[in-house]
């Protein structure tokens, strides 16, 4: 679908990365409810991290063997690969408070 | 059966290759519908989803997806292995695919709405990745302990099944046994078409599983309890009381090992197929009987299969070697096969599972269990006669002569422990002792044979080195003898015989002397008789002379006196002798 902020790649959580949140959205086609969880989390990781997030995007349609690694069921799931450990997050995220809760973000 | 002939036009059915299963549901589960498997903890439903799956990989060429949401793939292998599952292989040839869902509900925070479409993503490339035609959810309910919204959670379910049959896959959706609900979230609400039951309970210690089919909608199915049985081999169903009595018969005869006793059978044996309860006290023969008949079936050159309770295989052997049956020689043939257990071992549909499987491979015509007895160690009289019964029908379905012993216990009748099972029986002998003048014998005796006109007598059993054998017994004199007393009163008979016989012997010499003293007489009498004829014919003689010469004397002396006649000359001429 899209990918926000640049060079993201999976390896890439050592030293240079320090300090960035690495976070995977994953949702199934380019839908209504697609495009507002993104938004939703665009908006959140803007005001509160700004210039120091990724969000990649899995369209599980595309790659539905993606699925199996991060344990998704539910969709849309948002998944804070960093920093560790790693929170998962289900739902429309259009909660801000629960959203910053759920990934830890206020004790930044 | 015009029932069924509709349920095969109208409702496909997909095997699933477990033993048993198919028979009750007339063909399996329904095809490309989901199917609920409810139970408790340890009911085995797990097991019969993987089975379920295998089955069709193997044997029907349908791959399957397990979709796991307890056991990880790798537990799962571990478990199935040693039931012969490799699931690993079976991955690896694709033919079944894996996916193990996890969900923490501590890990995973909820923010507003969401749908379970990850899930379908998953099952549905699951699906693809093998051309699965089986799908196995197991256990799905874990998701209501992972997800908080159980409404969303609810919605997505019955989507799910929707989703399912739109795909056409044949699915097994496990659910925890409810304590209301047949299922702890009422899984039933959604499937619809077929249910089924695993239970599983303990009676006496002993556990006991069992199967239901609580709906299959379209479908007649068995609605009884049936018990089942996890083995080596996976789950095995007895479809028991789905066989009806319309087993075929036969006329042949089977010689019983004993010709005596073939005599006492119209002098033919038994009927091939029927089944034959030999029952007696400790020790009259039981054991003996049996591995005779075992014999003369293998002499046959047919294959008998020897079920002991009692006994160890080895110890039988050594102990039929001294009646001189040499049982080692067929087990080494292959005609005779023992299997031991102590009834005690597992519960009674476990040995009903084991004959049936012992019965099965090794295909016998003959086969014996001894004794029966020693069952209803195993469970109540009502469950042994209920496993006697599938047990003798299933026998009578395949045409194998049964061959029972049965344990009486020395207090009450002697016929009493057979009576519950006795109806099963075709040919049913009596060992019993008879106790008399401090000596135990055995008698054996027909209580009842059906089908033939069979010997009313009770006859002596002995147990020789060449094998059974059996005697009239002694029925002089108003009394039944048998054994030393037997001996006795027929050497005190013969005895009394041999004297009875001289006398009459010296009688007839007597007569005889009589008879000869008598002709002597006779012949005495007829001697003086003759002597007195003699005498008197010479009288008469003398007398004629005497007259002949007074004639001529006359004659003379008419002569002398001139006178002429001529009749004098004549009566002379005629008595001159």
């Amino acid at each position: 679908m899209k990918t926000v902020s640049p060079g993201k790649r999976k390896k890439a959580k050592t030293a240079a990365t320090e300090g960035i949140w690495s976070l995977r959205l994953y949702v199934a086609g380019q839908t209504r409810k697609s495009t507002t969880v993104f938004a939703n989390l665009k908006n959140i990781c803007d005001t509160h991290l700004a210039g120091k997030y990724q969000i990649e995007v899995i369209d599980l349609l595309k790659h539905p063997q993606l699925a199996k690694g991060d344990q998704i069921i539910a969709i849309p799931t948002l998944v804070r690969k960093l920093p560790e450990p790693i929170k998962t997050i289900i739902g429309d995220l259009a909660n801000t408070e629960r959203v910053l809760v759920g990934l830890d973000i206020r004790s930044v | 059966m015009v029932k069924k002939k509709h349920d095969d036009v109208v409702l496909e059915k997909c095997p699933t290759g477990i033993t048993g299963l198919d028979e009750i549901t007339k063909g399996g589960l329904p095809k490309g519908r989901p199917t609920l498997i409810c139970g408790s903890a340890g009911s085995g439903k797990t097991l019969f989803a993987m089975e379920f799956l295998m089955r069709g990989a193997m044997d029907y060429g349908e791959p399957g997806v397990f979709m796991s949401f307890e056991e990880t793939p790798e537990d799962l292998a571990k478990n199935f292995i040693s039931l012969g599952f490799d699931i690993n292989d079976m991955m690896s040839r694709g033919l079944i695919a894996t996916d193990h869902v996890y969900i923490d509900r501590s890990e995973v925070g909820e923010t507003g709405e969401y749908d379970l479409e990850g899930l379908f993503i998953r099952l549905g490339y699951a699906i693809d990745s093998i051309g699965a035609k089986r799908v196995v959810l197991d256990t799905i309910e874990t998701l209501f302990s992972g997800l908080s919204n159980i409404h969303i959670l609810r919605t997505e379910l019955r989507r799910l099944f929707k989703w399912l049959k739109d795909r056409g896959v044949t699915a097994i959706i496990t659910g925890e046994r409810g304590e209301k609900l047949l299922t702890r979230y009422g899984l039933e609400e959604y499937v619809a078409d077929c249910v089924i039951l695993l239970d599983f309970r303990i009676q006496e210690q002993i556990s006991t599983r069992r199967l239901r089919i609580i709906k299959y909608r379209g479908s007649s199915h068995g609605s009884d309890e049936y018990p089942f049985l996890i083995d080596e081999s996976g789950l095995s169903i007895l479809p028991i009381t789905s066989l009806g009595l319309d087993y075929p018969v036969y006329k042949e005869r089977i010689a019983t090992g004993v010709p005596k006793l073939d005599a006492m059978l119209e002098g033919k044996g038994f009927y091939r197929g029927s089944t034959i309860l030999v029952s007696g006290t400790a020790g009259t023969g039981k054991t003996s009987l049996a591995a005779t008949f075992a014999v003369a079936a293998c002499r046959r050159g047919e294959r008998c299969l020897y079920f002991a309770f009692e006994e160890s295989p080895s110890q039988i052997i050594r102990n039929m070697g001294s009646i001189g049956l040499d049982l080692a020689r067929w087990v080494k043939e292959g005609l005779l096969q023992f299997h031991s257990a102590r009834p005690s071992l597992y519960g009674l549909e476990m040995h009903l599972l084991t004959f049936h499987k012992m019965i099965n491979e090794f295909n016998p015509q003959v086969f014996i269990v001894d004794p029966i007895s020693n069952l209803s160690a195993a469970g109540t009289v009502t469950e042994v006669k209920s496993i006697l019964t599938r047990l003798i029908d299933y026998l009578k379905m395949k045409n194998i002569t049964t061959f029972l012993t049965d344990l009486t216990h020395f207090i009450g009748n002697l016929e009493h422990t057979s009576e519950e099972i006795s109806s099963l029986i075709d040919t049913w002998l009596l060992l019993r002792d008879i106790e008399r003048n401090g000596e135990r014998n055995r008698g054996l005796y027909i209580l009842k044979s059906r089908g033939m006109a069979h010997s009313n007598q009770i006859q002596e059993f002995l147990l020789t080195n060449q094998g059974i054998g059996l005697i009239d017994i002694y029925t002089g004199s108003g009394e039944v003898l048998t054994g030393s007393a037997r001996a006795t009163q027929e050497a005190g008979e013969k005895a009394t015989e041999l004297v009875r016989w001289r006398e009459v012997d010296r009688r007839l010499r007597e007569q005889e002397r009589k008879k000869n003293a008598l002709e002597a007489k006779i012949a005495a009498l007829r001697a003086e008789f003759d002597v007195e004829t003699e005498e008197v014919h010479l009288i008469a003689e003398e007398e004629q002379k005497r007259q002949a010469v007074q004639v001529e004397n006359r004659l003379d002396m008419a002569q002398l006196r001139k006178g002429k006649s001529s009749a004098p000359q004549v009566m002379r001429s005629k008595k001159k002798r």
